[in-house]
């Protein structure tokens, strides 16, 4: 078994000015990737929906070690992580048959990203 | 007796490498050991076999002494190991997928995984199935081998950190997974067929290798039609590979070369193939192009060559699978059904295609029509167009002897 990180890009705006009928869409496949993980056996370890992007804190330091605290996310680009699942599965298919069904993959904007964990142990 | 040793060993090489290597990587679960443990399999028949003689199943034979090292090293090296990240290899839910059980195919459709990119997939498939060195894959895809051996290593370990499954798709996945790996023949293929750039046409090694593949995966899965088609449509084409340079090194086009050379053997096959792929509901583009392949290797001559029938298959791979080289194909086709200006007018809107923009095909074949109409100024433009965009020397010595044939006629 092996760790992955499922994050979720999108862009923000687009999310902030979905219809209720795509956010009951949205929240249904979401349901539906707990439900289809119980199912499989794959244990779902964590997953949060983030707040904006454009509410993040980003710190920095520069060459003498002076922190710099800025607004906003650390790249700035359209899209950025809107949500995660840490989640634990015996291969990438395993992960790839799961996340396939959430709303974010067909939405257009957004996408999601399969990150394997390194294993330290 | 060496040389036949010698011999015997390439071809198992040739034969056997797949089954060989899948089945010990399977054991290995790392596919750097499942490569040396392979590789010292053949290093041992070459000793061996000159004293024992070839034995009656050589691939038997290489995939036990590979397997045997492997245990070996493992034995050895298990406390080392077990800090690697391994080859995830569970074994197959037993049921609909049974039919697939096979080292070769997990290995196929490992080094094709969709999670790779196009570039890893095709040199990892060249490698590990295909058995091809890093630096003769490299130089089939005109990159250094430095850059084609941190590709290779880089997807390998994609496929150990991400785990990527050793094993078929299940059967929901099966028809996108087999397509990705139709296309990775097919690209090698394409590649080998006209080679982009180079003193010769044709890179046989590639050629080969794609054939290979492609016999394997038909073997191991009948049941799906459109690896028959592949099949098919690549027997077919190659069928014609004696002909299509002269003697001299210049290209000869499909209406000048001698088809009594053509390959009679592969064009049977190839054709009892697409009978069979055509039977589906709904024939693949490979089906419908090893159609018209078959429709050109059967005619008696060029111009005996039912063009009706020719336009009306690419009618269907256009509706199948939409692309403007095959509109371009079509409307080739189209010139010799109904004349050089019908031909030339349904070439005229790819012209604003921004995917055939730098495509020579497409410069050359309206180059040929606005010849064939006498059409001399705007023919030779054409043809001084198509040479720019190609780098295959064979390719531009036959451009070069069309540009002066129409320069003749323009007023001096």
């Amino acid at each position: 078994m092996a760790k992955y990180l499922i994050l979720i890009y999108g862009d923000d705006r687009q999310w902030a000015a979905m219809p209720p009928e795509e956010v009951r869409r949205l929240d249904e496949a979401h349901r539906a990737f707990r439900a289809r993980a119980a199912s499989a056996g794959t244990a779902v370890l964590d997953g949060q929906e983030l707040e904006s992007a454009s509410i993040a804190t980003t710190l920095r330091a520069d060459a003498d070690g002076r922190l710099a605290v800025t607004d906003g996310p650390f790249l700035e680009t359209k899209e950025a992580v809107g949500g995660y699942y840490l989640i634990e599965a015996a291969d990438l298919d395993e992960v790839i048959a799961l996340a396939e069904g959430l709303y974010e993959v067909s939405a257009g904007h957004s996408g999601v990203e399969i990150r394997p964990v390194v294993d330290h142990g | 007796m060496t040389d036949e040793v010698a011999a015997a060993v390439a071809r198992a090489h040739r034969r056997e490498w797949a089954r060989v290597f899948a089945a010990t990587a399977r054991l290995t679960r790392d596919l750097d050991l499942a490569e040396e443990c392979a590789q010292d399999a053949y290093a041992q028949a070459l000793q061996a076999w000159p004293r024992t003689g070839v034995p009656e199943r050589p691939g038997a034979w290489l995939t036990t002494a590979a397997r045997n090292r492997a245990l070996d090293v493992l034995r050895r090296e298990s406390v080392l190991r077990r800090k690697l990240p391994l080859l995830v290899s569970r074994e197959p839910a037993p049921g609909p997928d049974d039919r697939l059980d096979d080292d070769r195919l997990r290995l196929v459709f490992t080094c094709c995984h969709p999670s790779l990119s196009r570039d890893a997939q095709v040199a990892l498939t060249l490698r590990l199935v295909c058995g091809l060195s890093t630096p003769e894959v490299a130089r089939a895809f005109l990159v250094s081998e430095a850059t084609m051996a941190a590709r290779i290593t880089r997807a390998k370990k994609k496929i150990a950190a991400a785990r990527i499954p050793y094993r078929a798709p299940s059967p929901e996945h099966l028809a996108e997974r087999v397509d990705a790996v139709l296309e990775v023949v097919h690209l090698i293929f394409t590649t080998g067929h006209t080679a982009p750039t180079g003193a010769h046409l044709v890179r046989r090694d590639l050629v080969d290798s794609a054939l290979g593949l492609a016999r394997m995966l038909h073997l191991l899965m009948r049941r799906e039609s459109e690896v028959s088609a592949l099949l098919a449509l690549l027997l077919l084409v190659d069928a014609r590979r004696e002909t299509r340079v002269s003697p001299d090194g210049r290209l000869l086009l499909l209406s000048e070369q001698d088809r009594s050379r053509w390959d009679a053997g592969q064009i049977a096959e190839g054709a009892a193939l697409v009978t069979e792929a055509l039977r589906d509901r709904r024939p693949s583009r490979y089906a419908v192009e090893a159609a018209i392949a078959a429709v050109h290797a059967q005619a008696p001559s060029w111009q005996e060559t039912d063009w009706a029938e020719i336009v009306g298959l690419y009618d269907v791979l256009l509706a199948l699978w939409p692309s403007p080289v095959v509109a371009l194909n079509r409307a080739v086709a189209l010139a010799q059904r109904d004349g050089p200006a019908a031909g030339l007018d349904a070439l005229t809107p790819l012209l604003a295609e921004p995917a055939l923009a730098t495509y020579g095909y497409l410069s050359a074949a309206r180059a040929d029509l606005l010849r064939r109409l006498h059409r001399w100024a705007e023919a030779t433009d054409a043809y001084q167009e198509a040479l720019a965009l190609t780098d295959n020397d064979v390719e531009r010595a036959f451009l070069i002897g069309r540009l002066r044939e129409v320069r003749a006629h323009l007023p001096s």
